[in-house]
């Protein structure tokens, strides 16, 4: 059974992938090793998690704004997150989007996403299964 | 699904027939643009572009700009540069670590490759004329921000760098924030009883305005400060409105302020003082006692952030008239002023006055650690907000007589 949700475009294109999903926000600078893709922020529910090739769905980004910067390095790594699900987008993860070029939706009801959940992003659908 | 209008231009950029690196820049301003609620785009005259120390942006954002560059984006109004983390000229004799420097000049370079101008100044209001009333723009440094919406009454949101860079790219920026009337109208009276008499209590009452301001602070000077305010020259009395706002600026959220009878907003009558009470500031005290630290030996006395504009190279001067510092000191400036500096022959007689002309950086973004500075005085309430937490550098706060007389001893008294 798949589950048609919508939300708005930040980073227009297609993505699929296994979701992660976190209750808490993110924050890239500090909180994600550019090198590994792994979560590293101390006592952060997703801590040493891979976000790598992934549908990273959370409720929102935090702290620096060079964690703009930290998701375009990890997308140079090859292991950023495939696409991105948010309830509501900030300029930080919004620009790091782009910069990157990850597929990104925010506005969406992020409580249907559960970790383990196939996600497609397309444009401004996310389709859960 | 949102209420964002797009003109055929803008659409035809969004869709990439200016090439990749524009359509990149496009999808970034619509971004902010939507996720602030603007209904439309609004062309900028200029631009001003943080994220340029290499400390701050590493590895991944210089990788970032030389892959925009190379993608063919180029700014199509003028965007200026914010400070760097080290003179582009004098790095080597400054002590700045190699490899740092190096990276650093590859920052500097992959912005100019887009045609950004290498001005590395927060002040570039001092010597251009990037601004004026009523004008849309894109400037990221906060305290260039406050001083051209307040000031200057041009109309701008503190723009993040790549946000800012963006927008030059694209000509435009989200009408949104204090592109807009409303968010520019005062939501709060203060009532200034106490009349600065020097750069570093403007900054003071800037630090006590920031840490009570939750939004558009309008200032009001009230008995015997009316006058010594309306008495100040023009030079002193914008140096002063610098100070104010940046310190603002940097201990709160302060974009935008109003000064009865001196910004041009409140002169033009387009907007009025807020009704209810006021908080009144009686004293600067506070703002000094929490900003002054206590360390007396020092290595450093920095003048200039904002970067100094040439009346306060003169100030300094005639300060220092026959005398010598004993200790490092820095008077930080854009490279056009110390270029006016050398040509009127200033810049000769501070260097015999042992003050050293630094441009193209500050205390704030240069590695001060790593060039083995550890306690520094300015009369920067700006700078005195920063260098202890953001620097790890012990600071004295205070007037510049008093950073002066530090520094031809080499100790705060």
């Amino acid at each position: 059974m798949s589950r048609l949700l919508h939300g708005r475009v930040i980073r227009s294109g297609e993505a699929r992938g296994e979701a992660i999903v976190s209750p808490e926000p993110i924050g890239f600078l500090g909180g994600v090793d550019p090198e590994s893709g792994r979560v590293s922020e101390k006592g952060h529910p997703l801590e040493s998690q891979s976000l790598a090739g992934r549908i990273l769905v959370f409720p929102r980004g935090k702290g620096s704004t060079v964690g703009s910067f930290v998701i375009y390095r990890l997308a140079r790594q090859g292991v950023a997150p495939a696409g991105m699900v948010l309830a509501e987008c900030e300029p930080i993860i919004a620009l790091g989007a782009i910069m990157a070029d990850i597929p990104t939706v925010d506005q969406v009801d992020v409580g249907q996403i559960r970790t383990g959940d196939r996600v497609t992003i397309r444009a401004d659908e996310v389709i859960v299964e | 699904m949102d209420g964002l209008r797009l003109t055929d231009e803008e659409r035809a950029m969004l869709a990439g027939e200016h090439g990749h690196g524009v359509r990149r820049a496009m999808e970034m301003v619509i971004a902010l643009a939507r996720i602030y609620g603007a209904t439309e785009l609004v062309p900028i005259k200029s631009a001003q572009v943080a994220g340029v120390s290499y400390a701050n942006i590493g590895d991944a954002g210089l990788e970032f700009l030389r892959q925009w560059a190379d993608e063919g984006a180029r700014v199509r109004v003028p965007a200026m540069l914010n400070p760097a983390g080290m003179d582009l000229l004098a790095w080597r004799e400054m002590g700045t670590p190699e490899p740092f420097a190096t990276k650093q000049l590859e920052v500097v370079e992959a912005y100019q490759h887009m045609g950004v101008l290498p001005t590395c100044t927060c002040a570039p209001y001092l010597l251009e004329r990037c601004a004026g009333l009523g004008d849309h723009l894109a400037w990221s440094e906060s305290s260039a921000v406050a001083y051209a919406n307040s000031v200057l009454g041009a109309r701008t949101n503190r723009e993040g760098g790549p946000g800012a860079l963006a927008a030059a790219i694209v000509g435009r920026t989200g009408c949104y924030g204090l592109h807009t009337d409303p968010a520019r109208c005062p939501t709060e009276l203060f009532e200034i009883a106490v009349a600065p008499a020097s750069a570093s209590d403007w900054g003071a009452l800037g630090a006590i305005i920031g840490r009570a301001s939750r939004g558009v602070p309008y200032l009001r000077f009230s008995g015997h400060a009316v006058q010594t305010v309306a008495d100040l020259a023009a030079a002193d009395l914008r140096d002063g409105m610098r100070a104010l706002g940046a310190a603002a600026a940097a201990t709160g959220s302060v974009a935008l302020f109003h000064l009865e009878g001196v910004t041009p907003e409140v002169r033009l009558g387009q907007v009025a003082a807020p009704t209810g009470e006021a908080q009144v500031v009686e004293s600067l005290a506070p703002a000094y006692s929490l900003l002054d630290g206590e360390v007396e030996a020092l290595d450093l006395v920095a003048i200039g952030c904002p970067h100094a504009s040439l009346e306060q190279l003169e100030t300094v001067s005639r300060f220092l008239e026959g005398r010598r510092a004993a200790i490092p000191l820095w008077l930080t400036v854009s490279r056009a002023v110390a270029e006016r500096a050398r040509a009127s022959g200033l810049a000769e007689s501070l260097e015999a006055q042992g003050a050293r002309l630094v441009a193209d950086t500050c205390v704030v973004v240069a590695p001060m650690r790593e060039m083995g500075v550890g306690a520094v005085a300015t009369d920067s309430a700006k700078a005195a907000s920063y260098l202890p937490g953001h620097q790890g550098v012990q600071t004295r706060f205070g007037p510049l007589e008093r950073c002066l007389e530090a520094a031809l001893r080499g100790t705060w008294q």
